[in-house]
């Protein structure tokens, strides 16, 4: 029986490039070094990279495919983390299976998957069409992914639009890349300008962080090594909430300080 | 206004982005939330300017039927500037302007 009180979160953006999958990936360390056991999904089949951004691209031995074809069983094709063995990985299969893949294949892989985690986190591909579509198919609730710019949050809007349509809920926002100096400059869409259009509760704020990029390089998602780098703390914050923890979300224009900062903020000041 | 827009004036600068930014999005996603081609909506325009142009003179310059958007709502917005109305009126038109909304 699958344990009723499993979460089956989808992670969406619409755009790619926002941020998606290094969210999956620091979140599924950090509810698993929580001690939820958390299995990731990638549900990106044309692309995948979740499997590089855990590291554990060198120890794939079978993916979906093999499960749902059951030329193998789920424990065979689950990757489970070595540093965190609440974190299990199930591969995305070749590219080929967009062609048949329908969204009751993917039900049928969460449901699998319910059997033995708390948490099942799905890494939704970007775009609109079937590889998305199916992914949703094996979502009960959604975070989407997006930054502060027209583009990504249009197409956001999008996605939240499909959400609704389908009867996903409940759907938050984490919002990635924030740049404090930018946005105190109002040379970036403001955190509520978000928040108001999509018109989403905010689970989460990413500031932008170079750290990020070094993580990747390694395979070793912020979480993991308990990097205090701002967007380490972001993510393991959006964990924590995730769990029901009451944690404020930081506010950008408190993140700087010093007399430029303080400049700044009179400089947007109303005066009439 | 805040201090910065008054010292961007004066100095003849670009206001900042961020506003536009916002604006242009809630335009764009008024017509992508309401799922209307803008030929549909073209003809939409003109089958209502054609019925109220029955019963009153619009000023065709000044009316307006756009689509805005808010908290996930898209609604229809008109704003027709009536001249004077075609059938004897019993009194005189007080109102200049007519808005309508329609809410989808």
């Amino acid at each position: 029986m699958a344990a009723t009180s499993t979460r089956y979160i989808l992670i969406c953006s619409g755009k790619g490039g926002v941020g998606k999958t290094t969210l999956t990936a620091n979140l599924g360390i950090a509810l698993a070094k929580q001690g939820a056991r958390t299995a990731v999904l990638d549900a990106d089949f044309g692309l995948r990279n979740l499997d590089l951004l855990l590291g554990l691209e060198n120890r794939i031995v079978y993916t979906a495919q093999e499960v749902l074809a059951e030329t193998c069983r789920l424990e065979q094709a689950l990757v489970k983390h070595k540093q965190e063995p609440n974190l299990a990985l199930l591969p995305a299969g070749n590219p080929r299976m967009l062609e048949w893949l329908q969204p009751d294949d993917m039900r049928k892989i969460a449901a699998m998957l319910g059997e033995q985690f708390d948490y099942v986190l799905i890494d939704a591909p970007a775009g609109i069409e079937g590889g998305f579509k199916n992914a949703m198919a094996a979502a009960r609730e959604a975070i989407v992914v997006t930054t502060p710019e027209v583009s990504a949050v249009r197409d956001a809007d999008r996605v939240i639009g499909l959400l609704n349509s389908e009867g996903v809920k409940p759907i938050q926002l984490v919002l990635n890349r924030v740049r404090p100096k930018m946005m105190a400059n109002q040379e970036m869409l403001g955190v509520s300008d978000v928040t108001d259009i999509l018109a989403l509760p905010l689970l989460g704020l990413v500031l932008e962080d170079e750290q990020v990029i070094v993580s990747t390089n390694r395979g070793e998602p912020l979480t993991l090594t308990g990097n205090s780098s701002p967007a380490g703390r972001a993510y393991t914050n959006v964990a924590r909430r995730l769990q029901g923890e009451e944690i404020p979300v930081i506010d950008p224009s408190k993140e700087r300080q010093g007399l430029r900062a303080k400049l700044g903020r009179l400089m947007q000041t109303k005066i009439f | 206004m805040t201090l910065r827009d008054v010292i961007d004036k004066l100095l003849g600068r670009q206001p900042a982005s961020a506003n536009t930014a916002k604006q242009r999005l809630q335009l764009v996603l008024a017509h992508d939330r309401s799922d209307l081609n803008p030929e549909l909506l073209q003809q939409m325009r003109r089958e209502i300017l054609e019925v109220v142009s029955r019963y009153v003179e619009i000023d065709f310059e000044e009316g307006d039927v756009t689509l805005e958007t808010g908290d996930r709502v898209t609604a229809l917005v008109a704003n027709l500037p009536i001249r004077r109305a075609k059938l004897p009126a019993p009194t005189p038109i007080s109102e200049p302007t007519m808005e309508s909304e329609l809410s989808s």
